[in-house]
């Protein structure tokens, strides 16, 4: 039976953590993902979890800390935002490495210098290549279902990756809004019980983890990883899907937005895409054919899948809310990018860098974007990169 | 009494033959290296418990897991450089989640190793939070006095005139210029249940806090010293007799702090050797002998006497 009820994004998140009952959380806090463990620890203190709560002294420790209890064969999470992943970096391609199952809320918040609390994505894609699964949420019901969902695709045996959850800091984790939840039980039915693959308590039969290993075999532990994430498509789908028919939303790789016969299309991720869906129906309405895709999950990427739903596409503007300085174009841009490539799209696509440390992102924002686009069909000329909303 | 460790000679032999075999042959560590002595001694008592290891980055953890193969006879994870004690405390928190809903009944006993890099520098805040939060862990650092797996440089554990790589004895500068970092004290001031200073040349002793260390119910720190042939630049068959004349001069003190506050002094030496007889066995303090560093070794010697002179009393008043 599920219940509606009024949820900020960080709440949305603790209570699928309370539900979900870790095993262990390791945490340190940070501005705007602090709230989470805030009110989890709440959960700890009156009882309402079994879990242990290492409240550790940096995120470096906490991802150490999560790493370790995790090959300790439990359920393991913890959040984090900005300097915080950063903090993690080294330990990230650790937990992969080692093929840790866990689940990781990123609140997406821009990264220093100069200092600036607020969303961005520019953390976690500094850790797009650390062989972390990345699922990004639109809003506060989609933060909640994903983390669920994350249990169940980190812990498949074909899987065993790290899963990152991305919450857009502020816009989403700070502002309440209308959102479905479960009862305790379903959600514990739908994940099911843990078991691990191998475990460091099993003194019986002791194991070495973290062996050092030199040319000879590094390369296949690293093919794994990607096997690992091969593997991952498949079980995000049919998670999607389980949890769909269980509990009425489906999830797959991303969402289309009136993009069947789109021609002028907008590709963006979270809370930002709420603001472009209300432009495209505007749009719409005025006849034209515009459409959204909103990727949800960036890693394993969809590539073939995307440029499938893009292939009526004429011009494609690619949003990132973060920058990778030195590039064509953001780093959302360069995948989709990509995979048109691959499909032998002659779309052109472009890229657009907005909302860094969350500056204002307004439909008027996206229509100027539009009347670009609209006007390249005329001049055969437009800007291939550029800023949104920015001083000059 | 709690942490005694009792052993005669056949006991000993037969704990050697079996559990110093927990840490075990085949590891490429250098002829003479202190630390696989310290880490066999370990396992001896140990015994009976049920061990986790968590390891840092360094010399052990090269020269032991080289994949496919492993020296470790317990479950052994190594995840980085700076987080063995993070590391650990996971793994703790996890084996006291997973009693507490009765998912493990079996009773385990959780040991970092690190070397003096992982532990007194890069390493020290993990510690330092690893113990505040007092996970139930022990927590063993190998002392060679600096980074020897990256090849001999300086860390906060070398001795003042100690030449090191990065702090090479030269015209002008005679190696280290400062001091060590009193790490036992600053981790005893945490107030862990548990906190010794030890050697390998000293084993029984060695064990004995190893055995008090497992016993409690919280953490414990334990820093040995485990000399390095190739940083210290001695015969390699001299490993164990440089570990006590560290010992026998003061340098390096037998001690434990009990308890957060009982300190004691395990080992008072009746005749004091002069610091002379440590230094002039060692290549890295050559140069303190030539006649351009001429004082230095008498100034070694009185922060040494200062140091031990502030220990006794420590112990006299906080015993």
């Amino acid at each position: 039976m599920q219940k509606f009820d009024a949820f900020t994004g960080n709440l949305a998140v603790a209570t699928a953590m309370k539900q979900i009952n870790p095993d262990v959380c390791a945490a340190y806090p940070i501005t705007p993902s602090t709230e989470i463990m805030m009110i989890f620890a709440d959960f700890v203190s009156n009882g309402e979890v079994n879990t242990e709560l290492v409240t550790v002294e940096s995120e470096h420790s906490a991802m150490s800390a999560c790493i370790g209890a995790s090959l300790a064969g439990g359920r393991v999470m913890t959040a984090t935002s900005s300097a915080g992943l950063a903090y993690m970096w080294e330990l990230l391609s650790v937990a992969s490495g080692l093929r840790c199952s866990m689940v990781l809320t990123c609140v997406n918040r821009a990264l220093s210098a100069p200092l600036n609390i607020h969303c961005d994505h520019s953390d976690a894609m500094g850790a797009k290549d650390t062989g972390w699964i990345q699922i990004f949420s639109e809003n506060a019901q989609e933060a909640y279902d994903n983390v669920i969902q994350a249990v169940k695709i980190t812990e498949h045996k074909d899987v065993r990756l790290p899963v990152m959850v991305c919450v857009d800091g502020f816009i989403i984790s700070h502002s309440y809004e209308k959102m479905q939840y479960m009862e305790d039980k379903e959600v514990r039915d739908f994940i099911g019980e843990f078991n691990p693959y191998r475990s460091l308590l099993n003194v019986e039969k002791p194991e070495t983890f973290g062996a050092m290993v030199l040319p000879n075999y590094y390369m296949e532990f690293k093919r794994q990883v990607r096997e690992g994430m091969e593997k991952a498509r498949r079980v995000i789908l049919d998670v999607g899907n389980e949890f769909g028919s269980r509990f009425g939303r489906y999830y797959g790789y991303f969402e289309n937005y009136m993009l069947d016969d789109a021609e002028i299309v907008f590709v963006v991720m979270s809370s930002a895409a709420g603001t472009v869906k209300h432009v495209v129906k505007n749009l719409r309405d005025r006849g034209i054919k515009a459409g959204v895709l909103k990727p949800r999950v960036f890693r394993p990427f969809p590539a073939r899948e995307i440029a499938e739903a893009l292939k009526n596409s004429k011009v494609i503007c690619v949003l990132d809310r973060a920058e990778t300085f030195g590039a064509e174009g953001g780093p959302l841009y360069l995948e989709i990018k990509a995979a048109l490539q691959t499909a032998k799209s002659s779309a052109t696509i472009i890229s657009r860098i907005f909302g860094l440390g969350q500056r204002d992102f307004l439909p008027v924002h996206v229509e100027n974007i539009y009347k670009e686009m609209a006007g390249y069909f005329e001049t055969g000329n437009i800007k291939m990169f550029d800023y949104v909303n920015v001083r000059d | 009494m709690e942490g005694k460790l009792v052993l005669n000679f056949k006991e000993l032999a037969e704990r050697y033959e079996k559990e110093a075999e927990k840490f075990t042959r085949g590891h490429r560590l250098c002829a003479g290296c202190g630390a696989p002595i310290a880490l066999r001694h370990m396992f001896m008592a140990a015994y009976p418990d049920n061990v986790v290891v968590s390891n840092a980055t360094g010399c052990v953890e090269v020269s032991s897991t080289l994949y496919p193969y492993t020296s470790w006879r317990v479950p052994y994870i190594h995840t980085a450089f700076e987080n063995a004690a993070a590391t650990i405390s996971g793994v703790e928190a996890m084996y006291k989640s997973l009693k507490k809903q009765g998912k493990i009944n079996k009773d385990i006993k959780f040991i970092a190793v690190g070397g003096d890099g992982g532990t007194y520098d890069i390493g020290f805040q993990a510690l330092s939070g690893a113990m505040e939060r007092r996970h139930n862990i022990l927590y063993i650092c190998y002392n060679n006095e600096a980074y020897m797996n990256t090849g001999i440089q300086r860390s906060s554990a070398t001795p003042f005139g100690a030449a090191t790589t990065t702090a090479p004895a030269g015209k002008k500068v005679p190696g280290k210029l400062q001091h060590r970092k009193d790490l036992t004290a600053i981790i005893a001031e945490h107030r862990p249940d548990y906190v010794a200073q030890a050697s390998i040349s000293n084993p029984r002793d060695f064990m004995t806090k190893v055995r008090r260390a497992l016993d409690k119910s919280g953490p414990s720190f334990i820093n040995v010293l485990a000399p390095c042939p190739r940083g210290w630049q001695h015969p390699s068959e001299l490993t164990v007799e440089m570990a006590q004349i560290a010992v026998d001069t003061c340098i390096w003190p037998l001690y434990e702090v009990d308890e957060g506050y009982h300190w004691k002094v395990n080992y008072i030496p009746k005749e004091k050797r002069p610091v002379k007889d440590w230094l002039e066995k060692q290549g890295r303090f050559k140069h303190l002998f030539s006649p351009k560093y001429e004082g230095l070794v008498e100034e070694i010697q009185k922060y040494v006497d200062r140091e031990w002179e502030i220990l006794l009393k420590k112990a006299e008043v906080f015993a």
